[in-house]
This record gives structure tokens, C-alpha cells and sequence, in this order.
């Protein structure tokens, strides 16, 4: 009886002492969690300052790698010219592409995106259930063999339609447009969708009820309501857009460089600190996007 | 829609058909793309990113379930902001994130300086370039993908289910391997799918980190498309990686969400 009671006793410190290790290395996992997360950007921002060629030692402040981003050149006189590696253009005309294209894409995936969930989640149609699965086969789906079917498909399209009027198109900006707005699509009709489906559907009743036709309803009913999940949708979309380098790599031709490609091109073709200025700036605009839309989300909770 | 599964179709065709040379194609039924696949060289490549797809999945399901286990036990008002630290590099651009392991990685990178600096190595190691390197990409890329769904479902999960059992004399691990891990186990999966498919899928990280020699199914995809111009052998790998994919996936949604929903909910009542 009194060793049983002491072996409990005994087991209860164990387990105590093991909560204790199990406590401590939680905490440790975060801590270095949070550094694995970090550190690389960090680092790779301290860099961009370095003046040095190399990424290696330390020599001094320096802004020259940014100023050799806008003039296009090597900033400390050492020659060779950055990031043309087989892109040519500049890094603003990549940014105006970039811009450009994640702007269309935006538009378009928001509008028929919302168009489609409203669809989906109201209407009674045939095949409602189908396309509600095929939805949401672009998100699983590798962007690589999104990117080389969209190259498959323009190109027997462009091959058909110069044989038929004889019509000769190219791979461009167009192509990366439509590209994007395959993918987008779909995450801007899930996130509507979601909000949709958590409404209560006797808003929209009381409103037909009170004599509003359905675009009445729509329009001053369930759009406005929506509106939250819309605008994260096109955020998500833009965000997208201007991250998305698979897709683009496969269905851009000449003169539809946008920034992933660019800086793509730069990391080929050889390692400067140039490329980590670019990539601060980066960093920086997407930081400037979340900060923005979590201010926009408290903001439209708050109201 | 159209701009999705039309494209597909398309090139579910090319991998049933003849290669042209120059890059055209010939319009003949053939089953040559697939038997191909068996050979010692693709199978090879094949293998290796089936299990740097594990290996990155097992890593993130190891740092990312503690550290989303961790980010729940800490106060409210912290937890938000925690979770904003996870998202930040989610929407920083990939490209840049797979640089950094470069500055970090390479000959003369930040690692094998500090390395030489406290003479723990006297030349420098080849870091970069090497499935190591791949993993390391890979397992940093889409670390947030697996915490995200995990901490949802422990933001869900009632916690005084820990105290019943504890109160019942079980000690931590076996509340957690009876408890907690079993009701957490949706996330868990979610979490693994979501990285396991861009990891065995993936293009840019083996193309930057990994050079020529160490590369996976994306890359020879690319290849075939770009370099080699063998647009129907470049399909049928293309088909197979959907189908490497689509198989857990619908294995997923099948069986095991089902299963899950029927027993979480009873485990929640009990």
C-alpha cells in the first residue's frame, strides 16, 4: 500500500517535470519558428545596403543598389548591366505590367467572380453541384500545369485561328491577363460564396416582400452586404496577381515582363545586392497591402 | 471556367499523342508519353520529389503544430497579432522568400561565413544546389499553409476537454495523443494537403535552389515545354502529376472527412 502510494507520488513528479520540458520546448519551437520565419528577410534587407558586390562582408551604408534599379545599371561602377538577362526592358516598365495586369484581372475576376457565387449560392440551375466542385479545382491545382495548359491552349487557338483567317497572334500581355483571371476567379467565388452562404436569406425575402424586384434586392440588398467579402476578394486577387510567377513565366511573350519575371531574370543571370534592393522594395509594398487591408477590415467592422 | 477545363482537355489529348520534330505534333493515338515515365531517369525525378513532398510536409506538420499549439496557450489579445506574424511572409512574394535562402545558402552566403568566422569549417560547404536546399525552400514557403488550418481547429477545440482528462489521471502525452491530436486531426491533414501539393508540384524553388542536377517534376515539365519542345511527353507528366495530386486529395474528401466529421462530433459531446 505505501509503495503503491509512492510510486504514484513518484509519477505525478514525473509527469510534472515532463509538463515543465513540455512547456519549455514549445516556447523554444516558437521562438525558433519565428526566427526561421524572419531571419532570411531580415538579412536579406540588411544586404541591400551592404556596399559590396558580394553578399558577403560587411563594407558600409550604401542606397546605390536602389539607385541602380531606377537608372538600370551597375550602382558602384563595377559594369556589368542588371536584370536584362534575356527580358529586356527596365524595372518600371516591369512594374507598369505588373500593375496593368493585376489592375484587369482584378476587375474582371472581382466582377464575374461575385456574379458567379451570387449564382451559385441563389439560382437553381442543372449542373449547380459540378461546377461548384470544379471551382475549386484552380486552387488545389499546381500553378505549373495551369500555366502549360493555358500555353497548350493559346497556342493551338493562335495556330487555329491563323489558318482559319489568317490572323497571326503572339503570346503577350493578354495572355498573362487571361492567365490570371483563370486563377483569381476562383478564390474571388469562394470568399463571396462563404459570405453569401452566411446571410440571412430573410434580408434579402423582407425586401422582395416590401415590393423591391430581384436587381432592387440585389443591388440594395445583398450587394451592399456582400461588400466586405468583395473587397477581400479583390485583394486576394491583386495580391495574386502581382506574387503569381508560374502562370505568367509560361504564357508571357515579349514585352509582357512583369516584376516576378523580372526579378526572375535577375536572380538567372547573376547575385547582387541589386536584387535584394528590388526585393525589399517588394517586401515593403506587400507589407504597405496588408497594412492597408487590415485597417479597411477593422475599419468596416468597427462601422 | 472555360479558360480552365477546355486547356486541361487539351492537354490530357497532346499526352496521348505523337511528337513531331521541331515541336509539332503528330495526330496519332499513342500510348509511347506514359510508357516513358518508367524509365530509370524520370522515375528517379519522380521519386525525388514524392519524397521532398513528405519530407517539407513532415517538417512544417513537426515546427507547425507546436508552434500553433503554443500561439492558442498564449493570451487573447497576443494571439491575434501572432497569427499576423505567420501571414506576413504568406503574402511577402515567393520569389523573394526563395532568394533570401539564396544569400543565406550559397559559397559565399551568410552561413558559410559565420561558419568560417568561428572556424567550424575551414573551406566553404556546398549548401546550395542541393535537395537540402530544396527541402529548406520548401518547408519556409509554405511553413504558413500548415499552421493556419491547424490553429483554426484548435481555436475551435474546447479545451476543457484537457482538465476532464487530466482530472481522470492522464498525464499530458496521453491526453494528447487521446484528446487533443485526434480532434485536431481535420487541420491536420488540411494542413499536410495544402503543403504536400505545391511542395510535390513545385517549380520555382527546385529551379532556384536547386540548379541543374537536383531537380523535380516541375522543372522537367518546364523542360519538356520550353527546352526539349516535346509537348506530349511534357503533357503526360503533367497528367501525372494531377494524378499524384488528385489521389490524396479525393482520398481526403472520400473517406477520411466523412469519418472525421461523424467521430469529432461525437468525441465533442462525450
Amino acid at each position: 500500500m505505501r509503495l503503491s502510494f509512492r510510486s504514484l507520488r513518484l509519477r505525478q513528479q514525473f509527469d510534472l517535470w515532463m509538463g515543465r520540458i513540455g512547456q519549455q520546448w514549445l516556447y523554444i519551437n516558437a521562438v525558433l519558428a519565428f526566427a526561421f520565419l524572419y531571419l532570411p528577410i531580415a538579412i536579406l534587407i540588411v544586404y541591400s545596403f551592404n556596399n559590396s558586390r558580394y553578399n558577403v562582408v560587411w563594407r558600409g551604408f550604401t542606397w546605390g543598389w536602389y539607385e541602380s534599379l531606377l537608372k538600370g545599371s551597375d550602382g558602384l561602377g563595377l559594369g556589368t548591366q542588371i536584370g536584362t538577362a534575356g527580358m529586356g526592358g527596365s524595372v518600371l516598365t516591369a512594374l507598369q505590367n505588373s500593375l496593368l495586369v493585376a489592375g484587369i484581372s482584378t476587375v474582371v475576376s472581382t466582377i464575374f467572380g461575385t456574379l458567379l457565387a451570387i449564382a451559385m449560392e441563389r439560382g437553381h440551375f442543372r449542373g449547380r453541384s459540378a461546377i461548384a466542385t470544379l471551382i475549386y479545382l484552380p486552387i488545389v491545382m499546381p500553378d505549373i500545369t495551369m500555366g502549360i495548359s493555358l500555353l497548350v491552349f493559346f497556342t493551338l487557338c493562335f495556330k487555329l485561328l491563323e489558318t482559319v483567317t489568317g490572323i497571326y497572334l503572339t503570346l503577350g500581355i493578354t495572355t498573362v491577363i487571361i492567365g490570371h483571371i483563370t486563377f483569381s476567379l476562383s478564390f474571388v467565388t469562394v470568399i463571396v460564396r462563404a459570405r453569401l452562404a452566411d446571410l440571412d436569406p430573410a434580408l434579402e425575402e423582407a425586401a422582395m416582400d416590401l415590393g423591391a424586384n430581384e436587381w432592387q434586392t440585389l443591388w440594395g440588398v445583398t450587394l451592399p452586404l456582400l461588400w466586405p467579402a468583395i473587397f477581400s476578394g479583390a485583394l486576394l486577387a491583386f495580391t495574386l496577381s502581382l506574387d503569381d510567377f508560374v502562370v505568367t513565366f509560361f504564357v508571357a511573350g515579349v514585352g509582357s515582363t512583369t516584376l516576378p519575371l523580372f526579378v526572375y531574370g535577375m536572380i538567372k543571370f547573376s547575385v547582387t545586392p541589386a536584387i535584394n534592393a528590388i526585393s525589399t522594395l517588394m517586401l515593403l509594398a506587400s507589407m504597405g497591402l496588408v497594412i492597408a487591408s487590415l485597417a479597411s477590415a477593422s475599419q468596416s467592422a468597427s462601422s | 471556367m472555360v479558360f480552365f477545363l477546355l486547356p486541361l482537355a487539351i492537354v490530357l489529348a497532346y499526352s496521348f499523342l505523337q511528337q513531331d520534330i521541331g515541336g509539332g505534333i503528330i495526330w496519332q493515338f499513342t500510348l509511347e508519353n506514359y510508357q516513358r515515365l518508367s524509365r530509370g531517369l524520370y522515375l528517379g525525378i519522380i521519386w525525388r520529389s514524392l519524397w521532398l513532398g513528405f519530407l517539407s510536409t513532415a517538417a512544417c506538420l513537426l515546427i507547425g503544430y507546436p508552434l500553433a499549439f503554443w500561439i492558442i496557450k498564449q493570451p487573447k489579445r497576443w494571439r491575434n497579432a501572432l497569427v499576423l506574424l505567420v501571414i506576413i511572409p504568406f503574402w511577402t512574394n515567393f520569389l523573394v522568400r526563395t532568394y533570401a535562402w539564396i544569400v543565406l545558402l550559397r559559397r559565399e552566403g551568410v552561413i558559410n561565413i559565420l561558419l568560417a568566422s568561428v572556424q567550424i569549417i575551414d573551406k566553404p560547404l556546398d549548401l546550395l544546389f542541393t535537395p537540402l536546399a530544396i527541402a529548406i525552400g520548401l518547408i519556409y514557403g509554405y511553413l504558413p499553409f500548415m499552421i493556419l488550418p491547424i490553429y483554426s481547429t484548435l481555436e475551435r477545440f474546447d479545451f476543457s476537454l484537457v482538465e476532464a482528462a487530466h482530472d481522470l489521471g492522464a498525464n499530458d502525452l496521453k491526453t494528447f495523443w487521446r484528446v487533443v491530436f485526434p480532434l485536431t486531426l481535420r487541420g491536420i491533414i488540411a494542413g499536410c494537403l495544402l503543403v504536400f501539393i505545391p511542395s510535390v508540384a513545385a517549380f520555382i524553388t527546385p529551379d532556384i535552389l536547386g540548379g541543374a542536377k537536383t531537380i523535380m517534376v516541375g522543372n522537367l515539365i518546364q523542360n519538356q515545354f520550353l527546352k526539349s519542345l516535346n509537348w506530349p511527353f511534357g503533357s503526360a507528366l503533367s497528367m501525372m502529376l494531377i494524378g499524384m495530386i488528385l489521389v490524396p486529395v479525393t482520398a481526403y474528401f472520400w473517406f477520411v472527412d466523412d469519418y472525421l466529421r461523424t467521430t469529432s462530433t461525437k468525441g465533442g459531446r462525450s
